[in-house]
């Protein structure tokens, strides 16, 4: 098992484009991964589906831990960290 | 009985006609129980493919239409239907019995009720997308009724909100305006009604709902309100109003390719700000005498690694020719911390606009501004090339940013490759520092370019994001004025030139104070070029230095506005 413990600080956190960049991140990998609002006090939910992920609410600030099991939760992890600190390439214009 | 109800202005003009009531469908009730899950399981599989059809072909057919964030709840919609979580509780309820259009449409509901709980307005607003899909689905599984048709005549189309899945099936040529209850000026609906050149008033708030279906409507876009029923006195002067404002809409685009001369024969470009191809194509048909500012960010922005030399000197190249020899100023990549790129890595700034952007960025990254700089001389060579550098604040950068363009001109030179011959080198002028010591830098440039977005919230020390403030960010204002007046008079005389390119350039009341001042070229949003060329042809160049020169004393921004609208009314009337 694998897990990190991020900050977001794009914009408007795990919401619209950021949301989408990270369930697609998420969906390439056969690990079973979870992610949950630590902020927030929310349950972890499946990091492979949109919906869930939005319901965590997680805005600019939150801190989110993610969690990867399975035969490639090491690259899981380290896909999902890097997006998350690279601000999901977002676009603030 | 006449009623008037004010909202927030998002899109000019006067429109006059019936309300439609912009209404989702109706659904008859759901069947609960299905028939064999199998069945159901294959029915419902069939609509979210179905489903997904229509959302691509949707996000194919509005790509100019839509913004990129618009165009992004399409792609989250997609990956939406595909929610394993989703599915997991569909399939449960399949497996009890249920049809699919009752587990779909509950599994949905679900979701929409945890989103719409949510604190943050953000995620609040996603539950809106959610139903929107889950509707999309239910209307293939029941076969269900098509969304009411706009009527066959021109209406004022009359809404709550509207979603981009929404506006899209609206027939442009049938729209006259928008209402909408809620929403801001960067809704969906402002958005597409500045697009189609129609008004648009927006967060009316409840009131809204007293409005039947067909009433007639007088909607004023430039002061944000709207009449119901209003008194046939009342609709008589509208009508004339909207007769005029169309007849000088149609004048406006008549000559729209004419150049701008002032009454007295001076000539001032009309050019627009671009971040497309398409907007580029667009600017040329509206009458265009240059692009005032390309935007080169839509060549780095979302996407993984930086663009190729290649892919940028393709890009130019295309906008170049698009222009048909016309002048392009390009303005290099502005980015900061508000819009960091993944392969840019920035950290993150308290005050991103106060921090390290536009050629700060590109001090720090100098190998993507040297490759941006070669593919621009390379794209260039036969046209006339501008570049531009933003959010220069010291001599000293400018200095090493023509040292650089000269170190990649004789690089370019020994490699043989032919180099544009009409080029111009300038710069943005948005910090107030800049725009104070303009002398000191006129002699690295050939122009200068006033963003008067920037320049105002720095000047007046007013975000323009937030709406506490907004207000206070006029680009009117004297203070900011006076530094327009200070670059103006740095360039006098020398046969350098200076532009606006902010919003202030594309304001009806500013134009003739900015010629005014001494700015020969206004780039404004491209749907803008005739009537700005219009407002151009209405003034002498002394008319508009004695109101500048009045303009400058003045003590605030609505002052300003003032003397404007008093000088225009003997012109107007």
């Amino acid at each position: 098992m694998q897990q990190v413990t991020l900050t977001l600080t794009n914009a408007v956190g795990l919401h619209a484009r950021p949301a989408a960049l990270f369930v697609q991140t998420a969906a390439r990998f056969r690990s079973n991964i979870t992610v949950r609002n630590l902020t927030r006090g929310t349950p972890p939910v499946n990091a492979k589906a949109i919906l869930a992920v939005l319901t965590l609410g997680a805005e600019h600030g939150h801190e989110i831990e993610i969690v990867a099991e399975g035969p490639d939760e090491e690259e899981a992890i380290a896909a999902l960290q890097a997006l998350v600190e690279s601000r999901f390439g977002e676009d603030g214009g | 009985m006449s009623r008037r109800l004010q909202g927030l202005p998002a899109s000019p003009g006067i429109a006059l006609g019936p309300a439609w009531w912009f209404r989702r469908a109706e659904r008859g009730p759901l069947r609960a129980r299905g028939e064999d899950p199998a069945v159901e399981r294959a029915r419902l599989e069939a609509a979210r493919q179905q489903a997904a059809a229509e959302l691509a072909a949707l996000q194919e057919a509005n790509r100019d239409r839509l913004s990129p964030e618009e165009l992004a709840i399409f792609e989250a919609q997609t990956l939406m239907l595909q929610d394993p979580e989703l599915l997991a509780q569909v399939e449960a309820a399949l497996a009890e019995g249920a049809s699919a259009e009752a587990a779909w449409s509950q599994a949905v509901e679900a979701f929409v009720a945890q989103l719409a709980a949510l604190p943050d307005p953000y995620f609040q607003a996603r539950a809106a997308d959610v139903r929107d899909v889950g509707n999309r689905v239910l209307r293939h599984l029941m076969g269900a009724p098509e969304e009411p048709a706009m009527p066959a005549h021109p209406v004022i189309v009359v809404a709550d909100d509207l979603l981009p899945s929404e506006t899209v099936r609206l027939d442009p040529q049938r729209v006259l305006a928008f209402v909408t209850e809620g929403g801001g000026p960067t809704a969906h609906a402002a958005i597409l009604a500045r697009r189609l050149g129609v008004p648009a008033v927006v967060a009316v708030g409840s009131a809204l709902r007293a409005i039947p279906d067909g009433a007639t409507l007088l909607v004023d876009g430039e002061a944000g309100w709207v009449e119901i029923e209003p008194a046939p006195e009342v609709i008589r002067q509208a009508r004339a109003r909207q007769a005029r404002w169309q007849a000088e809409r149609a004048q406006a685009e008549a000559v729209a390719h004419e150049p701008a001369l002032t009454r007295d024969g001076v000539q001032i470009e009309v050019a627009a700000n671009v971040g497309s191809l398409e907007d580029a194509q667009e600017a040329f048909r509206r009458g265009a005498d240059a692009i005032g500012l390309l935007r080169t960010e839509f060549l780095y922005l979302e996407r993984t690694a930086a663009p190729t030399e290649e892919e940028e000197v393709a890009a130019y190249r295309a906008l170049l020719e698009a222009m048909g020899g016309k002048p392009v100023v390009v303005r290099t990549l502005d980015v900061g911390g508000d819009k960091p790129l993944p392969y840019l890595p920035m950290p993150s700034e308290p005050n991103p606009f106060l921090g390290v952007r536009g050629v700060r960025l590109s001090r720090q990254h100098p190998d993507l501004l040297r490759q941006q700089l070669r593919a621009l001389l390379r794209a260039g060579a036969g046209f006339p090339l501008r570049i531009m550098f933003p959010m220069v604040s010291t001599v000293e950068e400018i200095r090493w940013l023509r040292a650089l363009l000269d170190e990649v001109r004789a690089a370019l030179a020994r490699e043989g490759i032919p180099l544009p011959e009409d080029l111009q080198v300038g710069m943005m002028v948005e910090v107030p520092a800049a725009a104070l010591l303009a002398e000191h830098f006129r002699p690295w440039v050939d122009f200068f370019s006033i963003g008067t977005n920037d320049l105002t919230q720095y000047v007046l020390a007013a975000d323009r994001t937030n709406p506490a403030v907004a207000g206070m960010a006029d680009g009117l204002h004297p203070a900011v004025l006076r530094l327009i007046r200070q670059v103006t008079a740095a360039a006098e005389g020398t046969g350098k030139w200076v532009g606006v390119c902010g919003e202030l350039a594309g304001d009806l009341q500013a134009v003739p104070v900015l010629i005014g001042l001494g700015v020969r070229e206004l780039s404004v949003n491209p749907v803008r070029v005739p009537e700005v060329k219009a407002a151009v042809r209405r003034w002498s160049l002394q008319e508009a230095q004695a109101l500048a020169e009045a303009a400058l004393a003045q003590e605030d921004a609505p002052a300003v506005r003032r003397l404007v609208r008093d000088a225009l009314r003997p012109v107007s009337d």
